[in-house]
């Protein structure tokens, strides 16, 4: 692609926005916003017909920046209002962006009905396993045995697989990126735009600051180099087994299939009632 | 059936009317989840919505209906929820949250008893504090009650008016005993309906400031989608939607939510009266109650005493100045509800040792009926 970041950057961001914004230097949530940018830049798609949500998290604080119709909703909640804007205007492209404990602690439940429901809507889930904005507090994705402020002798539960969760729970489109692969985060991003019906792309995300300073796993850079270490392709998965897969992370599309979206749905019954 | 055609008499319950008040009024779009006793208001408008060009949706519980339609609405079209007490509960966070970001919505709470699950199918008025204070954060909003089938029919329509007026989320407080009634109900033509639809920019999208208030305090709302990009957020924002801890805009934003509610209060305030002209006692009511109100005012005329009913439609903002005079003319007031005492806390506040205020309160999932009220009243 010829257009740099950079110039996408100044195409989408806010110029009435009091800059500076909120998150820390280095922090994996400005490499999941660049490569959204990317990805509706691309599509060719216009500022107007774009609505960005969001809940309430560091990562809740992106739609701020952007120059689209931005939707900062409540805690966990960004799913639910985003299907009353869909529904109501199905032409709108709308993207939604959580955090790990935005989508699967207190919006759990709206996070599996929505995935089961169906509609055309994209969800960015930004896991960085640890809620970042409230001071490091274990989530549903930090891992056993990680220290967090709330887990200061070693965590005790086990974590969420966000995307597997998706999948069992009927979304049309899941995948998996880290902030490191960057360039497959946008393709991703993209591909889950295009789909017709709910698409998760869950993106493995560095909170040096809260999670990866109490877990000794250096600072931001040091984190991105373990995502590039431990990644592993969806096909090259697919031929190891359970053990080998340990602590590695699985990137790519796990699932892309058609389903009934509700939206076009919707569509039928109006006709259907309008005979009756 | 939506009313397409002339005025015509139909055979209603309350529910069914406050669907078919929602639809007269333009609400396209409505989320719900089951439970009694609003169920009949989601199976009414499951059916009439697409016949509309609505939507109809249940959502996974009731935080996710609230949600839902403050989503709608912001997309630029008229939505509405129903639920009872534990619901109504479950939507106070997103609840407030439309409060701070101005979205018109309508919420209805068909009251049961309560606290907790407490008695599914029996009538209360229990929530009504509730419905003024239930979000946390200091705001105004906007509670009216309804005590016939008719009444659910316009008060939807009223409410749907204040709110798109305002930008305000506003309350309809039914009961049980309201929600299951049937009445004969004359639906107005669609075009005999008084509708207000929000005002919507007429600036150029680079001028829109999204929360910037007009003579009244009102800002402008433009939909998602039509060209006037902007940000909403339940964080106390300045006039451009964005987050602020400034605190003269803190200030700002605060006085504009009371004060443009305070500058409505005339066209807000709602009551009915009924024989108060030469009363000497009255009652104040509302809801189902202001119906054997308005029996045992009729009842205790019979005996020769002189008295009258004031019903309040709206319960907040509290109608003070339609109050006072009743308390000032009176020897007594009587103020019967299915709660322990919610609005009588209000009349007593605005009673400057005018008159007698007298409580009359039933918790045991009975209705409160007109003999009761009427032996009260000859004894005051
Ligand atoms: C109902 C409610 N409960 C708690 C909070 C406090 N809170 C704000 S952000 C947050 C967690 C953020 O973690 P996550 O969703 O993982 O996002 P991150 O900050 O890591 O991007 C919490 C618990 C809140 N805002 N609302
Ligand atoms: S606390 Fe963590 S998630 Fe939040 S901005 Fe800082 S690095 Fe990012």
């Amino acid at each position: 692609m010829s257009v740099s970041t950079q110039t996408i950057r100044h195409e989408y961001l806010r110029h009435n926005k009091k800059f500076p914004h909120v998150w820390c230097p280095g922090c994996g949530n400005g490499i999941v916003m660049a490569a959204l940018l990317r990805a509706i830049y691309r599509m060719e798609l216009s500022k107007d017909e774009v609505v960005l949500a969001s809940g309430i998290g560091c990562s809740g604080r992106m739609p701020t920046y952007l120059d689209f119709n931005t939707l900062h909703t409540t805690h966990g909640r960004a799913l639910t209002f985003a299907t009353g804007v869909k529904l109501a205007n199905p032409a709108l492209n709308v993207v939604v962006v959580m955090g790990d404990g935005d989508a699967t602690a207190i919006g759990g439940n709206h996070f599996i009905h929505a995935a089961r429901r169906n509609l055309n809507l994209t969800a960015i889930i930004i896991n960085n396993s640890i809620y970042g904005m409230t001071g490091g507090q274990y989530s549903p994705t930090t891992p056993f045995g990680a220290r967090s402020t709330t887990s200061v002798y070693g965590h005790i539960e086990q974590a969420f697989s966000i995307a597997e969760l998706a999948v069992t729970a009927g979304a049309s489109f899941v995948a998996r990126s880290t902030v490191y692969h960057a360039e497959l985060l946008d393709t991703l991003i993209e591909q889950a735009m295009h789909k017709q019906g709910f698409a998760v792309v869950e993106v493995i995300s560095n909170c040096h600051v809260q999670y990866g300073r109490r877990n000794q796993l250096g600072g931001a850079v040091d984190m991105l180099k373990s995502y590039k270490e431990n990644a592993i392709t969806v096909a090259r998965a697919a031929q190891l087994t359970a053990e080998q897969l340990e602590g590695k992370t699985t990137i790519g599309v796990l699932t892309d299939r058609q389903l009934p979206v509700s939206t076009e749905e919707y569509e039928k019954i109006r006709l259907r009632a309008e005979q009756s | 059936m939506m009313p397409e055609t002339p005025s015509k008499r139909q055979l209603l319950q309350g529910n069914e009317a406050i669907a078919h008040g929602a639809l007269a009024a333009g609400c396209r779009f409505f989320a719900g989840y089951p439970i009694t006793p609003a169920s009949e208001i989601s199976e009414e408008l499951a059916t009439l919505m697409p016949r509309s060009g609505g939507t109809f949706i249940q959502m996974e519980d009731e935080i996710a209906s609230m949600g839902a339609i403050i989503g709608a609405s912001l997309a630029g079209v008229k939505a509405m929820t129903a639920t009872s007490g534990p619901g109504f509960s479950l939507i106070q966070e997103n609840l407030g949250y439309a409060c701070a970001a101005e979205v018109p919505c309508v919420v209805v709470n068909v009251m049961r008893g309560g606290p907790s699950t407490g008695l599914a199918t029996s009538p209360a008025q229990g929530d009504v504090q509730m419905a003024r204070w239930g979000t946390h954060g200091d705001h105004p909003i906007i509670v009216l009650a309804v005590s016939t089938v008719s009444d659910c029919f316009t008060t939807t329509i009223k409410a749907f008016n204040l709110s798109e007026q305002f930008r305000v989320p506003v309350i309809i407080l039914s009961d049980e005993i309201v929600a299951h009634t049937r009445e004969c109900v004359e639906l107005p033509a669609p075009e005999e309906v008084y509708i207000i639809n929000r005002i919507r920019p007429s600036v150029p999208p680079e001028w829109y400031k999204p929360y910037e208030g007009d003579s009244r305090g009102i800002p402008a709302m433009a939909s998602f989608g039509d060209g006037y990009r902007h940000h909403i957020t339940g964080l106390v924002h300045d006039d451009h939607g964005f987050p602020t801890e400034n605190p003269g805009e803190i200030l700002n934003f605060h006085q504009r939510l009371t004060q443009k509610i305070t500058r409505g209060f005339p066209e807000i305030m709602m009551t009915r009266s009924y024989r108060l002209e030469d009363a000497e006692v009255a009652i104040i009511a509302y809801g189902s109650v202001a119906r054997s109100a308005m029996r045992a005012v009729e009842e205790a005329r019979q005996q020769g005493i002189r008295a009258g009913l004031l019903q309040l439609i709206t319960l907040f903002p509290f109608p003070r100045s339609h109050v006072t005079p009743v308390l000032k003319q009176c020897r007594a007031v009587l103020v019967p509800e299915m709660n322990m005492g919610q609005i009588s806390r209000e009349v007593q506040r605005v009673n400057q040792s005018f008159c007698t205020v007298v409580k009359h309160n039933r918790v045991d999932g009975q209705v409160i009926t007109p003999d009761e009220l009427s032996t009260r009243l000859i004894k005051m």
